[in-house]
């Protein structure tokens, strides 16, 4: 077996390791073994690659490496998990850089040879590029967002489309020049960075509380790049790999905007917000009734005498880090034998599952999770739902006012239990700026305080009931 | 359209239907780190990075090379460790204890 054939049997060792590795994250028993068992895949890889006769020397490799692994192994030890989506960002931004340059370099060396340039190879190399320069400089916004280096809210200059679509328009002429023979680096640099700006263009344009599909879809347009790598390289473990990630980022994505129902060229050209804002003040006027305001005390007591509690965690109870204090308050509910449940939405947080994540490391036992088509039919048979920090996904205007930029997503429908607590900040309304007709509900009081400090009122008024 | 282009396709088209058929199976709860996994893997250009940076092709290809080394590496060591983080916590409670107590003071 040649030196090039060993290679490539590891590279296929790593693509299996791969997929039993995602295979493997399906399950929370068998997780963490699926991302070692990646993370060895992709050891082998790069130890496979070291041996590949085009490296010439190590040098500049170790340097990378080093100032790039100690980089990310310290920005992933010392990351809350609450700053978990901008963390994710900052990764997949990078490599999409990585796919960039790489792809910049091997212009630059195939330029450089005699004889003509086979088109697919051109036509890899400026996909690599080009998503991976709008993958990088998106991913950098999403994470400023998230960060709150720069505002959440949708900047959007004059004529938004049309400058996006007029962008994107000369990035794909230049591509079909340097694609029919012309050739020029200083061509491809200029292109890349007008993707650049097409890619801080289109995040900036979208608000914060859309940064998890945007981080979807990023993700998916870096597995695209690699994959695209692969095939100037001719390298099979990044087609197999970078596709994995493309067709899973899709999939992701997919299934987030059908939770917030809105399509990805909706969340990417909607601009939502704004749009959003006209119809939350014509909303406001709409809604009548009074809201109850409460105190710790009494909705110690009626936690204290229910029998079914179901909590609906939002991302207010991420901003305010609440999950230990939410998880100490079920537990003293639960010693007194109340049974309490967690109503998770698909998109509460600020990723997919993220609420999972920031619970899971409160120590709440998983099953006690409940995804909300399990409990919605619950509802009607609950004493108390208590939200904490949740808005939007519990609005009934979701369901009731087709006027409502909501309508149509699915919610939890706390409104059918036989009473509701909602803890919040203010009367603000949430990121989408609707007004939420549940707080006027009579059945519903309202905790108003941060979240957290309003948990732990709770639990110690609990404690004395 | 010549013959290892098609098998590239092959492979390309190949991992796409693994990629929706495997990720399809991951319950919401698991989304965050699946996420954050695949972000780790996509991190295998890193392989393209090493070839370009080990390579003696002018100052121009080391540097960026070596950078996108960098951000290779950065990309695939703080998005398994990322993930790794996340999905200890996903342990179970020992369940005795609690339901215990429960019986206790309830």
């Amino acid at each position: 077996m040649s030196r090039t054939d060993a290679i490539g049997a590891a590279y296929l060792v790593c693509a299996i390791l791969f997929i039993i590795g995602l295979r493997r994250l399906s399950s929370p028993a068998t997780a963490r073994s699926g991302n070692r068992l990646a993370a060895v895949g992709m050891a082998i890889a790069i130890a496979a690659t070291l041996f590949d006769e085009r490296v010439l020397s190590f040098g500049w490799i170790v340097v990378g490496a080093i100032a790039g692994g100690v980089a990310g192994a310290v920005g992933a030890r010392k990351v809350k998990m609450t700053a978990m989506p901008q963390m994710v960002a900052l990764f997949n931004g990078v490599g999409g850089g990585a796919a960039a340059l790489v792809a910049l370099a091997d212009y630059h060396d195939t330029v450089g040879l005699p004889g003509h340039v086979e088109v697919r190879i051109i036509a890899s190399i400026l996909f690599s590029a080009v998503v991976g320069a709008v993958s990088f400089s998106g991913s950098m916004i999403a994470f400023g967002k998230l960060q709150e280096v720069i505002s959440g809210a949708p900047t959007v200059v004059p004529g938004q489309r049309f400058v996006t679509g007029a962008l994107a328009a000369v990035v794909a002429v230049l591509c079909v020049i340097l694609g029919t023979g012309h050739e020029s680096q200083a061509l491809l640099a200029v292109t890349m960075a007008i993707a650049l700006v097409l890619g801080i263009q289109m995040v900036m344009a979208i608000g914060g509380a859309d940064m998890p599909v945007v981080i979807s879809l990023l993700n998916a347009f870096t597995g695209l790049a690699t994959a695209s790598t692969g095939f100037v390289l001719s390298n099979n473990v990044l087609i197999i790999s970078g596709t994995l990630v493309g067709a899973s980022g899709t999939l992701l994505t997919q299934m987030m905007g059908r939770a917030m129902n809105r399509t990805i060229t909706n969340v990417v050209f909607g601009a939502f917000g704004t749009g959003g804002g006209a119809a939350a003040a014509v909303g406001a006027g709409a809604v009548d009734g009074q809201v109850r305001a409460t105190t710790a005390e009494d909705v110690a007591v009626m936690l204290a005498y229910a029998r079914r509690v179901v909590i609906v965690p939002g991302y207010g109870l991420a901003v305010a880090q609440a999950q230990h204090n939410v998880r100490e308050l079920a537990d003293q509910l639960e010693r007194r034998g109340v049974d309490v449940r967690y109503a998770i939405h698909p998109v509460a947080g600020r990723m997919p599952g993220h609420m999972n994540v920031l619970l899971a490391e409160a120590d709440v036992p998983y099953p006690q999770l409940f995804e909300m088509d399990d409990i919605n039919p619950e509802f009607p048979r609950t004493d108390v739902s208590l939200v904490i920090g949740a808005n939007d996904v519990v609005n009934p205007a979701a369901q009731n006012t087709p006027g409502s930029p909501i309508y149509g997503m699915p919610i939890l429908k706390v409104h059918e239990s036989a009473a509701i607590v909602v803890l919040k900040r203010s009367m603000n309304t949430g990121f989408a700026g609707i007004e939420n007709e549940l707080f006027y509900d009579p059945k519903t009081s309202m905790l108003f305080g941060d979240a957290k400090a309003s948990v732990a009122s709770l639990t110690t008024a609990v404690k004395a009931v | 359209m010549n013959e290892s282009l098609l098998i590239e396709l092959t492979v390309f088209v190949l991992a796409a239907f693994v990629g929706i058929e495997v990720i399809s199976k991951v319950p919401t709860m698991l989304h965050t780190p699946l996420m954050s996994g695949t972000n780790a893997i996509h991190g295998v250009v890193i392989v393209g990075a090493i070839l370009v940076a080990g390579s003696h092709h002018g100052a121009l290809t080391t540097v960026v090379g070596t950078i996108a080394v960098a951000f290779g590496a950065s990309n695939v060591i703080g998005g398994f460790l990322v993930t790794d983080r996340m999905l200890e916590m996903f342990r179970k409670r020992p369940e005795a204890g609690a339901s215990d107590q429960g019986g206790d003071t309830g």
